[in-house]
């Protein structure tokens, strides 16, 4: 290997990562700034370290219920959205059937259509069911784009699993419900784990959906984030500290998933 | 899905019946009120009248679609030309293994796992010239920067968020694609003599093509589909500048409630998408036979 052009491809990459970090890092930085200083003065470390904006959030309840309404509704549907995936996925990764291949590529249309399309009709609809403003609804019109990304995953990762496995499992007379539930279902854990956490992101990061059908009792805290201009102004490091908290959870679970984040961002596909 | 000797079993449906009314539940029945809404004319709930083609012919002739959609196409085209050439150096760049390669992958990860509409509170924060960090840079060096002021600056701006926020999918992916390459081939083109430039375009671009195409048609999509940053970031201005199909959609939809006119123009582009999945579709498909019948050479 040439060590000049090592140090060229280094330096690039670092490069990238600092473009990439700067803005998160400033996010943080202000988030531990009061807003006088924010607006004031101009520093890359807080001169007056405060944890007061986070306070103010965790003890506002316009602010946290924001965060437990996201919560709700997205662990809502990514259960929904696995627990039906599964079996679907199986059926493609297995089988033949009439219509396979068109009902797949449907699931697809589904995950690529632009969610404001449907705005207008889950409006009315939701408007005549009686269930706007409630955490179902945001996890009923997120299944649009979840349910497809579930299937394509978990079909991915089923198709790794050789059939032998399943063949066996039956002449020895396993029924297929406790083949799926016993052998099928750890064999494939990984799959699972990286098809509800790509779930719970993309339900997560969705604001359009979630501004439109919640107003008040399930308003999630990306709406709240986007109304922060009070009277005195934008309240600048709330809404930096509320954004930081709102990176916390990916940030964490990231870690876990770090080798399966192509696969799953490629819809099983890698 | 590309395995042709699976077993026949149409029972198989039924293992699929809870994702097909799932979805029905909240893909069909939606579209159905938009085809519903897109040929009447609703003066009040109770007073329709159907109109035909109408609106559609109206959407099709209204010139600031014409202009959203030429944004948008351009957007696009802009997020292609830079995040793809970007994110193949960088995968190429990465570090193969070890703790350094994890360490790297999380940081790149990192700006695709941030609410979208956070990805906006941080670039209106980090690019505003009075507290923010790349505002404040660019104001010192001697630029009259601006992203709320001058349309040019605002769509640079949205469209250097894009890159920040999505040129790691890109990277990831080609990463994931490169990792698959044996290392017998790298041997082979070194006892050949084989320049760099030769190992990039003979062997590496190749193994890439498959995650590379996936790369283009998910970046161009859902490129094609953005509402969220541009709206927390600029709100689609200054004037119109930063207006693209699905704000424009919302705008009529939600805040002037032109059902009929918003309903037609819901079905135009789901359409566009429609096509454009089906070349995607079938586009992959293509390559993963024909992946396996390479394998099947080798």
């Amino acid at each position: 290997m040439n060590e000049k052009r090592f140090q060229k491809r280094t330096l690039f990459l670092i490069t990238y990562l600092v473009f990439a970090i700067l803005p998160i890092y400033w996010m943080v930085n202000m988030s531990f700034k009061t807003n006088e200083e924010i607006l004031s003065s101009f520093s890359f470390f807080p001169q007056h370290f405060t944890l007061a904006n986070y306070a103010t959030i965790f003890t506002d309840p316009s602010w946290y219920s924001g965060y437990i309404n996201s919560l709700i509704y997205v662990a809502i549907n990514t259960v929904i959205s696995v627990t039906v995936a599964l079996p679907a996925a199986y059926a493609f990764s297995r089988y033949q059937f009439l219509g396979d291949k068109h009902v797949f590529f449907w699931l697809l249309t589904n995950r690529m259509t632009p969610p404001a399309v449907f705005l207008l009709p889950f409006f009315q609809l939701y408007t005549t069911v009686g269930l706007m403003d409630t955490h179902i609804a945001v996890a009923l019109a997120h299944l649009l784009f979840n349910v497809p990304l579930a299937v394509w995953i978990l079909e991915g990762f089923m198709s790794g699993i050789p059939r032998e496995i399943d063949e066996t499992a039956y002449i020895d007379g396993y029924s297929f419900p406790r083949f799926f539930l016993t052998i099928f279902l750890p064999l494939i854990k990984a799959g699972v784990g990286v098809a509800a956490f790509f779930c719970f992101m993309f339900s997560w990061v969705e604001l359009l959906l979630a501004r439109t059908l919640t107003s008040v009792n399930a308003k999630p805290i990306v709406a709240t984030m986007t109304r922060t201009v009070s009277a005195a102004g934008m309240d600048w490091a709330t809404l930096a500290a509320a954004g930081v908290l709102t990176i916390v959870p990916g940030a964490i679970v990231i870690w876990f998933v770090r080798h399966y984040i192509a696969k799953g961002f490629a819809m099983g596909r890698v | 899905m590309s395995a042709a000797n699976k077993p026949v079993n149409q029972k198989a449906w039924f293992l699929i019946l809870p994702v097909i009314l799932c979805v029905a539940f909240s893909a069909i029945l939606p579209l159905m009120t938009v085809v519903n809404y897109s040929v009447q004319d609703i003066i009040s709930p109770e007073r329709r009248v159907f109109v035909g083609t109408e609106w559609f012919a109206a959407v099709m002739r209204d010139p600031e679609l014409h202009e959203a959609l030429l944004r948008q196409l351009g957007f696009s085209l802009a997020v292609l030309a830079v995040e793809l050439p970007l994110g193949i150096m960088l995968a190429l760049a990465m570090p193969a293994q070890g703790w350094k390669s994890s360490a790297v992958l999380v940081m790149m990860a990192l700006s695709l796992l941030i609410p979208w509409n956070v990805v906006g509170t941080i670039w209106q924060i980090y690019a505003r010239a009075d507290i923010g960090l790349l505002g404040a840079a660019l104001d010192y060096i001697g630029l009259d920067y601006s992203y709320t002021g001058n349309s040019s600056h605002a769509w640079i701006t949205v469209l250097v968020m894009d890159v920040w926020h999505w040129t790691p999918l890109v990277a990831l992916l080609c990463f994931a694609g490169l990792r698959s390459i044996p290392d017998a081939y790298y041997q082979a083109a070194r006892i050949d003599g084989a320049s760099k430039f030769a190992v990039f375009r003979y062997i590496q671009l190749p193994k890439m093509r498959g995650v590379l195409m996936i790369a283009v048609l998910l970046r161009f999509m859902d490129s094609f589909m953005i509402y969220t940053e541009p709206f927390v970031l600029t709100g689609g201005g200054p004037g119109n500048a930063t207006t693209f199909l699905s704000q424009y959609l919302t705008q009529k939809a939600v805040g002037q409630f032109d059902l009929g006119p918003a309903a037609a123009f819901s079905l135009i582009y789901f359409l566009i998408i429609l096509l454009l999945c089906f070349i995607l579709y079938n586009w992959m498909q293509r390559v993963g036979t024909a992946d396996k019948q390479g394998a099947g050479h080798e």
